[in-house]
């Protein structure tokens, strides 16, 4: 180490690059962050205008006339959102119950392991178009019940997941302290299932908040109604196809609902997703 | 080369030592400060070059708070050049804290603070004004666990020679090995200096960001438990490679293995609860502590 | 412990009968096969709902860029063109913002601010397309063509890219709304993959002499590398194939054109537009094909998805 010394590089041309860099990445975050602030801002802003007692309670007016509201889009958004989750989440359960209880490592497990997957990537609008052949075709009509299908099916993957996932936190002990005993296996399972309640109430609340801003899988299935939601079996009015033929209406008073619609479905979403976090919590405490 | 350079540097403003003579004292506290104040330069033991000249590091008063907490209590502490000396003392006393200060790299941590006096060459290292990127190419510091970069063998180490110094490709090359050889590990890695440094053992691992941190060419080394996560056989190599550093480096290592300190260092320092109990020469430690706490440590009766 | 109750307080329980825990496993795997099912039906009804355009195009079908209804004549080249430019965009404009957010949050932000933002960067992935949509139609369009086209046709007007009349809707609109829209998934995705570098190896990267950006670039980046490239496939997946983001902005003409200005469409915003007024066959069919085409590029980046991850898992074992 006593050879001539190597030639020093001067620190000051980094530490320039390191503030500048830094006050260029704070920058860049901030524009990021804030226009996806003032996105929000916007749509309350302009949503919240349209909120009256009236679009809560009214059926919406023949286009082109003033006045009115979207309660039967509020009522058959929640209709086909309760349905789907009635569908989706007890199948899903079951299926990740399947795969974290008996299909660790066999090779049907492996298969569903890999159906799960390409079913969460799976577009949306691609789901809607599947129900579409099965469901709208051959029945000859739009229908609330194959936009509650189609939901159910986006749920399905979501649920198996997070239950799968859940599951396999709990520890192996619990389950072969009720099995030593002789409990069947679906006692254990059941008490399995307690242990992992707050996750797997997180992961139905975030697929519940998913399913219930979705537009593309209702558009070719459920499709909308100027009416009250009445039957299952006809089309169903709902927030989100209103939005968009609203939007694209040239009507300023439907674009108005569709702000104020916009608006009660990104809070709907965000409250649900809120809720969600704070059981995620709970279970980490 | 760092042996020629503190003569450049003015003797740091030592305060007055006392002699070995005060193992008596009942208050703690002043028995703490006197003890590790003694500088090596008044032990007969250390009667040898690094005796006469200053301390590369003295540490004077150094207190230490996580948040509100306080980890250190009046550290005091001389580290001399060309020695090795090795921390000790149960978990959760202090070492590692204490050793972080040198490079300043606990600053990382906002709650994290130090206040006292920790003298590099006669320049205290925590005043603000301090230079933090030549602090720590002068400061070179080896972990517990060890952490190459996501790179090849041959950028590991020439990491910090492109950061510190302009190179050519020749340069380049040959400080690497250079560093490599430094480190006992170029005839291991010569033929695979592209392989990523993770795919190295974990005593090679260690190796490698030993290569890493003197390429730079450092003045003093710090050793956070160097050996604590590999095998007793890598272990002995570094211990080996601890012993041929010190020639170029002064190194201050914190170690839970009291053989090892024992093995590799010069001098000790036994921290208790943020203390410095006792610090002298190794053998004296290990042979005739001064302190009950010491010698219960060193002979495993710790509760 | 609730079994060791049971054997204290009933030690003479019922034994299960022989049929509960069968019939379970049945129920269970019956759920589970039905994925499998699905899956299959999926692909089956696509490629049957097709069956009319796939024996009159052929594999041309992938390569025409004719799209007329009245004529019956049918090719899928300006959706995935428009899809995959409109991804592209995306992509490019997604991608270096949601790691320059993620290192702001990781690295330089102090805890008050990235514990509430990183928070809220993930409600906001949370957020439904169609909210973007609504804001990339009534606020970004205007503003698109009114600032933003005339200034780059002034000044990068010479590249075919940004030539023709600054409408606000088309191909570039789609492509930042769709970029604003994974934003939120990406970042907080890459935020994970950054918290997990180990603390000791940024250490390690400080104690040589290192500034927070060369650590950042240098080390944590490098580190979390492959994480993140994984983050990248997932937001990939989300924008080839969203449909409302999209929808809103892109004007919905089947045209291949060289200018991002103009409008355009992808497979999603062609099925979402013109699906349920579509009444003759063949056009039904053609729509159908486009989206066995949509199928089929999100089946390929899943597989590539996967394949990385599992990569991934494979070398956590080695320190990485």
């Amino acid at each position: 180490m006593q050879e001539a010394g190597m030639r020093r590089r001067h620190a000051r041309g980094r530490k320039a690059a390191d503030l500048a860099m830094r006050v260029a990445a704070s920058l860049a975050a901030l524009l990021g962050i804030g226009v996806l602030v003032l996105i929000l801002a916007e749509v309350a802003r302009r949503g919240a205008p349209a909120l009256g007692l009236a679009f809560f309670t009214s059926l919406p007016g023949p286009p082109g006339t003033e006045g009115g509201g979207l309660a039967n889009a509020i009522l058959g958004t929640l209709a086909l959102t309760a349905t789907a989750t009635a569908v989706g989440v007890p199948l899903g359960m079951l299926a990740g119950v399947y795969l974290s209880e008996f299909g660790r490592d066999t090779r049907l497990g492996a298969a569903v392991r890999f159906c799960v997957n390409v079913l969460m990537g799976l577009p949306s609008i691609l789901v809607g178009l599947f129900v579409w052949t099965v469901l709208v075709v051959p029945f000859r009509s739009f229908s609330g019940y194959a936009g509650a299908v189609a939901l159910a099916l986006i749920m399905l993957p979501v649920v198996a997941r997070t239950t799968e996932d859940m599951l396999a936190l709990v520890p192996h002990a619990l389950r072969e302290g009720a099995l030593a005993v002789g409990a069947p296996r679906w006692r254990a399972t059941l008490i399995a299932f307690k242990a992992a309640r707050g996750g797997l109430i997180t992961g139905v609340l975030l697929a519940v908040a998913r399913v219930s801003g979705e537009t593309a899988p209702l558009l070719f299935t459920a499709l909308n109604s100027p009416f009250w939601p009445r039957s299952m079996s006809e089309p169903v009015a709902n927030l989100t196809v209103t939005v968009f033929q609203y939007a694209m209406s040239p009507y300023a008073d439907w674009q108005a609902k569709a702000w104020g619609a916009s608006l009660l479905i990104m809070a709907a979403v965000l409250t649900t997703s809120l809720l969600a976090r704070t059981f995620a919590r709970e279970r980490t405490r | 080369m760092n042996a020629t350079r503190p003569e450049s540097r003015p003797t740091p403003p030592l305060a007055p030592r006392p002699q070995v003579a005060d193992r008596s004292v009942a208050d703690r506290s002043a028995a703490d400060r006197s003890i590790a104040d003694r500088s090596i330069a008044d032990r007969p033991a250390a009667a040898d070059a690094a005796a006469t000249a200053p301390p590369k590091i003295s540490v004077r008063g150094l207190d230490f708070h996580y948040g509100k907490q306080q980890a250190l209590f009046d550290n005091n502490l001389d580290v001399a050049a060309n020695r090795v000396t090795a921390v000790i003392g149960p978990s959760g006393c202090g070492k590692s804290t204490h050793l972080r200060v040198y490079n300043r790299i606990y600053q990382l941590y906002r709650d994290q603070r130090a206040r006292g006096e920790v003298l590099l060459d006669g320049e205290n290292l925590l005043s603000p004004t301090t230079d933090l990127i030549e602090l720590r190419r002068k400061v070179g510091m080896i972990f517990q666990k060890p952490t190459p970069f996501p790179m090849s063998i041959h950028d590991n180490v020439a990491y910090g020679l492109k950061l510190h110094y302009r190179l050519g490709k020749a340069e380049l090359a040959e400080a690497v090995e250079k560093a490599l050889r430094g480190a006992a590990l170029w005839d291991e890695v010569k033929d695979a200096l592209d392989r990523p440094g993770t795919a190295l053992s974990g005593g090679q691992q260690q190796r490698l960001c030993i290569a890493r941190a003197i390429a730079v060419r450092p003045e003093v080394l710090l050793m956070d438990e160097p050996t604590s996560a590999i095998d007793p056989v890598a272990t002995a190599k570094i211990e080996d490679l601890v012993e041929e550093l010190k020639k170029d480096f002064t190194i201050v290592i914190v170690t839970h293995n009291m053989q090892q300190a024992a093995r590799v260092s010069d001098y000790t320092a036994f921290f208790f609860e943020g203390r410095i109990v006792e610090f002298g020469d190794t053998r004296q430690i290990f042979t005739k502590p001064v302190h009950r706490q010491t010698e219960d440590y060193i002979t495993g009766r710790f509760g | 412990m609730t079994g060791r109750r049971a054997t204290v307080a009933a030690p003479d329980r019922r034994h299960p009968r022989s049929w509960e825990d069968p019939l379970f496993r049945g129920l269970a795997a019956a759920a589970a096969g039905f994925f499998l099912l699905l899956t299959g039906a999926i692909l089956l009804e696509l490629t049957r709902g097709s069956s009319l355009s796939l024996a009159k195009f052929g594999p041309s079908f992938l390569w025409s860029s004719a799209w007329n209804p009245v004529t019956g004549d049918f090719g899928a080249l300006s959706s995935i063109a428009g899809t995959l430019i409109s991804t592209a965009i995306a992509m490019a404009l997604a991608v270096p913002l949601s790691l320059v957010i993620a290192l702001f949050l990781v690295e330089l932000a102090p805890p008050a601010v990235s514990k509430p933002v990183g928070a809220a960067i993930e409600l906001l992935a949370a957020v439904p397309s169609i909210i973007y949509g609504m804001w990339g139609l009534f606020v970004f369009a205007p503003l698109m063509s009114d600032h933003v086209q005339p200034f780059l046709s002034d000044h990068l007007g010479f590249l075919p890219l940004f030539q023709g009349p600054p409408m606000g809707i088309g191909m570039l609109t789609a492509g930042i709304i769709l970029a604003l829209m994974i934003l939120p998934f990406i970042t907080s995705v890459m935020r994970d993959v950054l918290r997990m570098v180990p603390p000791v190896v940024k250490e390690a990267g400080y104690g040589m002499g290192s500034t927070v950006w060369e650590v950042a670039r240098q080390v944590t980046v490098r580190y979390g590398a492959r994480g993140m490239a994984g983050a990248c496939l997932l937001g990939l997946g989300r924008a080839v194939g969203e449909t409302m983001a999209v929808t809103f902005v892109i004007g919905n003409n089947h045209r291949v054109s060289a200018s991002l200005f103009d409008a355009g469409n992808t497979i999603a915003s062609a099925l979402a537009n013109e699906f349920a007024e579509a009444a003759d066959p063949l056009y039904l069919s053609a729509l159908v094909e486009l989206g066995l085409v949509l199928f089929l590029i999100t089946f390929a980046i899943q597989g590539l998805t996967h394949a990385w991850i599992r990569r991934l898992e494979r070398s956590a074992g080695r320190g990485l």
